[in-house]
């Protein structure tokens, strides 16, 4: 695996943030807008309940949703430049790998959601006083897992755009939106009919929401669950891995790569 | 001469549809071929799958001897190609392009690469504009500069002059035959030009519904098929090829 050519895949992605508003900004408008608007909740709930806290609960869990929802973003738009600009020609038929294809992506991807964290955790401790010590030494593994998970989403939307065609596009946008009810972002698995706990059990995000209720409700901190979800994750890369490789290979040996725009060759 | 490029029983089928039918040709060092043929004879179906981004029914490709099913990244280091329907992204820059081709082709001194190609094809004045803003003679030259930026030993240009004026395409023509002749460098050139390929090319190739009709250079070729220029051949291959089970000329 070359670093240089993945390198140049993750410049790719800085030069056109560099140049261009309409790129920066959803950077950090939506997860700000997102920070502001369950901050006033929080502060609302915590006024008409007397000895509670909402701020680490919902919007804790807000911010290490948006972030998931971050990571994923930033490898599907990292891709669609690709698209938008009909640009797999020009990728595909140089010595970059589709390995190293994606780990520019990743890297892409880690840099501008790195941005949106870093905005969401200054308004959530400056404006709503919400501080990350709630979570102690978890919020690390917290965030690593979603980002894996993250990552592997990331992956696995952009093989459905390449199989698909640029207006699969419009699957992939309201992907965290649908799982959000599975993970229990707000509320414990416990309260989903068995069909919707089920699908949770296999959604990382899941563990990270239940251990980040545990310890705000005083428990232990539950390493298990989360190296867990950590491995999940994980293997959700490896399986999203394989399902590009498999998407680009079939792209190859239809033509499709280089009659993108065609959408289907039928 | 040794090849750079060996293109051996190439075929590429979609469902019963033959688009590449058992072509087999070499280009060597040194060397400009032509690749020619009417509109849907399998040209740009060959480029694709020399270039990796098409796989073949069978057959073989190897550039500089190494196969592209089972080397590519090493095999595609060493070539490059210019397309008109592969324009580098028009939301970057000349220089930003440029700079991340280079990365990826793994182009030493790039910098240095960069400037002295935009001195040789005339864009140092674009060099900070972005590609989609330039004409689409301007956008053919980066396209081009692309192509040299890693001194490659085969370089595939699909109609490279299609969209520059006569002059500008006779100073492209100049350039790219220098670069092949003082490096180490073999080109394939697909054109509907014959002026430009009897100028350019050493050997020329005619495939037409995907076969390979006709191999020879191209200043000598037309009269051995009793025809007096180029163009005329090409017109009389090309009505071959639409009068159905049409044999191979001899």
């Amino acid at each position: 695996m070359n670093v240089q050519r993945m390198g140049a895949i993750t410049l790719r992605h800085f030069y056109l943030m560099r140049g261009s508003v309409s790129r920066v900004l959803p950077l950090f408008v939506w997860v700000a807008v997102d920070m502001v608007l369950w901050g006033f909740i929080s502060k609302y709930l915590n006024s008409v309940t007397q000895g509670h806290n909402f701020t680490p609960v919902f919007l804790g869990a807000v911010l290490l949703w948006d972030f998931f929802a971050r990571v994923m973003q930033g490898v599907t738009t990292a891709f669609f430049e690709d698209v938008w600009s009909r640009n797999f020609l020009n990728i595909f038929a140089s010595p970059l790998s589709v390995t190293e294809y994606l780990g520019g992506l990743v890297l892409s991807s880690l840099v501008t959601s790195s941005v949106g964290l870093i905005i969401m955790l200054l308004l959530a401790t400056s404006v709503f006083g919400l501080s990350f010590f709630v979570y102690g030494i978890l919020l690390g593994p917290f965030l690593l897992t979603l980002f894996l998970f993250g990552i592997s989403l990331g992956i696995f939307a952009s093989a459905i755009v390449l199989r698909f065609g640029p207006a699969a596009e419009w699957f992939i946008w309201p992907i965290p939106a649908l799982l959000s009810p599975f993970a229990g972002v707000f509320y414990p698995l416990s309260i989903l009919p068995d069909w919707m706990r089920f699908i949770g059990r296999l959604l990382p995000p899941a563990y990270v929401f239940e251990g980040m209720r545990t310890i705000l409700a005083g428990g232990e901190a539950a390493w298990v669950p989360l190296l867990w979800a950590t491995g999940l994750a994980t293997v959700y890369i490896g399986l999203a891995y394989r399902f590009f490789l498999a998407t680009y290979k079939h792209a190859v040996r239809s033509g499709l790569i280089a009659r993108y725009s065609a959408e289907t060759l039928s | 001469m040794p090849n750079v490029l060996s293109v051996k029983n190439l075929r590429k089928a979609y469902g019963a549809k033959l688009a590449v039918d058992d072509v087999t040709f070499d280009v060597h060092k040194n060397e400009v071929v032509g690749l020619l043929g009417p509109n849907g004879a399998g040209k740009t179906t060959t480029i694709n799958m020399i270039l990796g981004v098409l796989e073949p029914t069978s057959g073989t490709v190897a550039i500089e001897g190494l196969d592209i099913s089972t080397h590519r990244s090493q095999a595609l280091k060493l070539t490059n190609f210019a397309a008109v329907y592969a324009p580098l992204p028009g939301n970057l820059t000349v220089f930003q392009n440029l700079r991340i081709f280079g990365m990826i082709y793994g182009v030493k001194d790039l910098q240095e690469r960069i400037n002295n190609l935009l001195d040789e094809l005339d864009l140092q004045r674009f060099r900070d504009t972005k590609c989609g803003a330039l004409s689409s003679g301007e956008q053919t030259r980066v396209s081009l500069a692309k192509a040299l930026l890693n001194h490659p030993h085969l370089l595939l240009l699909d109609e490279p002059t299609a969209s520059l004026d006569p002059a500008t395409a006779q100073e492209i023509r100049i350039k790219i035959r220098e670069f092949v002749q003082n490096g180490p460098t073999g080109a394939l050139w697909t054109s509907h030009n014959m002026y430009e390929v009897e100028e350019v090319c050493d050997r020329v190739l005619f495939l037409s519904r995907g076969r390979m009709l006709l191999e020879g250079d191209p200043k000598t070729l037309p009269h051995e098929h009793g025809k007096a220029t180029l163009e005329e051949l090409f017109i009389s291959v090309a009505r071959e090829a639409l009068t159905p089970q049409s044999e191979p000329l001899s």
